[in-house]
């Protein structure tokens, strides 16, 4: 963190060499995330002897079923999953800051993860009325699952809210969303009021967000989505760009406004589903990541949506690390862990640049 | 899932009768470690979670988390041989990934009356490869409890408080830890209209109308915290508050369920009789 800040922050960015201060932090964010892959896989819980059982696997010599297990099955999908969930959040944040032209937008507010958290509030309090046969077909995937369902349901439903005669308005549902909100709040109390005490710490612990239930079935189900959503992001930068003008304006310029907000909406609302769901609340990634590069890089998308990608998924993994060393061999929840890091240190770099936000 | 929990507790139990003295045994939830300690084989014991806090001494052990939120990496980390766990540990991610490291976990039962404790002591000693030592210690722990069921004449009607956060009294009804050992120290429970624990309405408060309250007993000076207790409106129309008759005790003593059961059950009921 403090590289970034030496790197790419302090210097209120100029017009003229901006695309240069961009490219820079593309290829630092992009280092640093190789950076922490690297580190995620050899750090842990069970010490790095394990780069040595890493080497020894690479080079083909037989190694013990307990490093096989770790480095495979616990480290591998964990590191994967924690860079998508990262990007995926940071990117989410990034492109509907630019749909609501509020820096303080998130898919929070359009009601994606308040519909993804009570399809998992649900699942955890109810799912023991599902039929067997369900239950048994879903497994111990029953809570994910139920989490992107009400995700895409919720969006879904916004979408419809806000859409007249095939155009979109963004404050419409911005509005519904906040009475969606409402709304899952009040049946997510309904779910804690009759939830047992198991249930409600299960609650708890899921609210906290936590990429310990990292196995490669997750990743298979997760990935796609968050993979369709990082590939597609990048062609709305244009758009994105335009819109920041107004909508009739960056129709004007050619842009197709209603395909392009169609777009953002529908892949945004899937990588964020999908990354609730395998990875519960991690709040805060998607706010302060594309916060920290518009400050460094100015508000340019085309730049600003690869970066975000790349910085949230180091951050996450960062503050993955740190969850699952600080109190080793136990572990804390990952939300905890990037609000308190993120907080101040955002905090810290607001009062650094008041001067150039000015909104 | 219950039932997949247990086939697997079921599956590895039956391959561990062919238990060694030297596993590494990991304990799961504060019960299961103190059937440990009573079965005289805490010497196996390599680590513990974060609710196993009783004998003291079991805390310079490394702690793995959370029994509900277990992370893989944690739990390998220490190295067991042989995980024996509460009911309800979890989660099943992090019990999938142990399976395929080839370490047993084993589920143990849960219940929260006499025959429960029996059957707890027996499938951790039955885990552990000691089933004669399981069989003796539930027998004693068995008869103790035996002992303390004589007829009581006017049961105490006893309200079990979790918290009174913002005035709102948590409260426990049927089939809970404190519902069992309310039963066993020879008293009824005066909420009985649901399961688990739930907020109470002031007027369900005072229609329980508890002769005693008991609660968890938490740091800091518990005097205040009486003084506030009785002064809640609800709660000073009860018989508790007119005696001023609250009991507060160790909550993982009080609701372990586990081979202090017996004691528990005995301090609960010389306190719901002998001083009331």
């Amino acid at each position: 963190m403090t590289a970034i800040e030496a790197g790419i922050l302090p210097v209120p960015p100029q017009a003229g060499d901006r695309s240069a201060r961009a490219m820079m932090a593309l290829v630092f964010c992009a280092v640093l995330l190789l950076v922490m892959v690297i580190a995620s896989l050899t750090v842990g819980a069970s010490g790095t002897s394990l780069l040595q059982a890493l080497f020894a696997w690479a080079s083909g010599e037989p190694i013990g079923l307990r490093e096989k297990v770790i480095l495979f099955d616990i480290r591998a999908p964990r590191t994967l999953l924690g860079a998508l969930v990262g990007a995926s959040l940071a990117v989410s944040g990034a492109v509907m800051q630019g749909l609501f032209r509020n820096p303080l937008a998130d898919p929070g507010l359009v009601g994606v993860s308040a519909g993804a958290g009570l399809g998992a509030i649900m699942a955890i309090v109810l799912g023991g009325l599902l039929p067997p046969a369900f239950a048994a077909l879903t497994g111990m995937y029953t809570v994910p699952i139920a989490a992107f369902l009400g995700g895409w349901l919720s969006t879904i439903l916004l979408y419809r809210v806000a859409t007249r005669k095939g155009r979109t308005s963004v404050a419409v549902m911005l509005l519904a969303g906040i009475a969606l909100g409402a709304l899952t709040g009040a049946i997510a109390g309904v779910m804690v009021y009759i939830a047992d005490d198991n249930q409600l710490r299960d609650l708890t612990f899921w609210g906290l967000g936590s990429l310990a239930g990292a196995t490669w079935t997750k990743l298979m189900v997760a990935g796609p989505l968050i993979i369709l959503a990082l590939v597609t992001t990048p062609f709305l930068a244009r758009g994105l760009d335009a819109l920041t003008l107004g909508e009739a304006t960056a129709g004007h310029l050619g842009i197709p406004v209603q395909r392009m907000k169609n777009t953002a909406i529908l892949t945004v609302a899937g990588a964020t589903g999908a990354s609730v769901a395998v990875s519960g609340g991690i709040g805060f990634v998607g706010i302060v990541v594309p916060h920290l590069l518009r400050l460094s890089i100015g508000p340019s998308h085309r730049y600003l949506l690869p970066t975000s990608a790349l910085l949230g998924a180091a951050f996450l993994l960062g503050a993955d690390m740190i969850s699952r060393t600080i109190v080793a061999p136990s572990e804390l929840p990952i939300g905890i862990v990037t609000a308190t890091i993120g907080g101040p240190f955002f905090l810290y770099v607001l009062l650094r640049n008041r001067g150039i936000l000015d909104m | 899932m219950k039932a997949r929990i247990l086939a697997s507790a079921l599956a590895f139990t039956a391959l561990s009768t062919t238990a060694f003295a030297d596993e590494r045994v990991l304990s799961i939830g504060g019960s299961i470690t103190e059937i440990v300690y009573a079965l005289g084989e805490e010497d196996r014991l390599i680590a513990r979670d974060t609710t196993s806090s009783f004998p003291a001494v079991v805390e310079e052990l490394p702690d793995v988390g959370y029994m509900r939120a277990l992370s893989p990496e944690g739990v390998l980390s220490v190295d067991p041989t042989l995980i024996i766990a509460e009911a309800g540990s979890g989660p099943l991610e992090t019990i999938e990934v142990l399976e395929g490291a080839n370490i047993p976990f084993i589920t143990i039962p849960d219940g929260f009356d006499r025959p429960a404790v029996a059957t707890k002591i027996q499938a951790v000693a039955q885990a552990l490869g000691v089933p004669e030592k399981g069989e003796e210690l539930a027998a004693e722990i068995d008869a103790q409890l035996a002992a303390l069921e004589t007829s009581v004449d006017a049961p105490a009607r006893v309200m079990f408080i979790l918290s009174t956060q913002g005035g709102r009294i948590m409260a426990s009804g049927t089939n809970t830890a404190a519902d069992g050992i309310i039963a066993l120290a020879g008293g009824t429970n005066a909420v009985t209209g649901f399961e688990g624990y739930n907020p109470l309405t002031d007027e369900a408060v005072t229609l329980a109308a508890p002769d005693v309250i008991v609660m968890m007993a938490r740091e800091g000076d518990h005097n205040t915290a009486d003084a506030d207790l009785w002064a809640h409106p609800a709660i000073s129309t009860t018989p508790a508050a007119q005696t001023q008759s609250i009991v507060r005790m160790n909550g993982l003593l009080l609701l372990g369920f586990g081979p202090r059961t017996p004691e528990a059950a005995q301090a609960l009921h010389s306190a719901l009789y002998d001083e009331g």
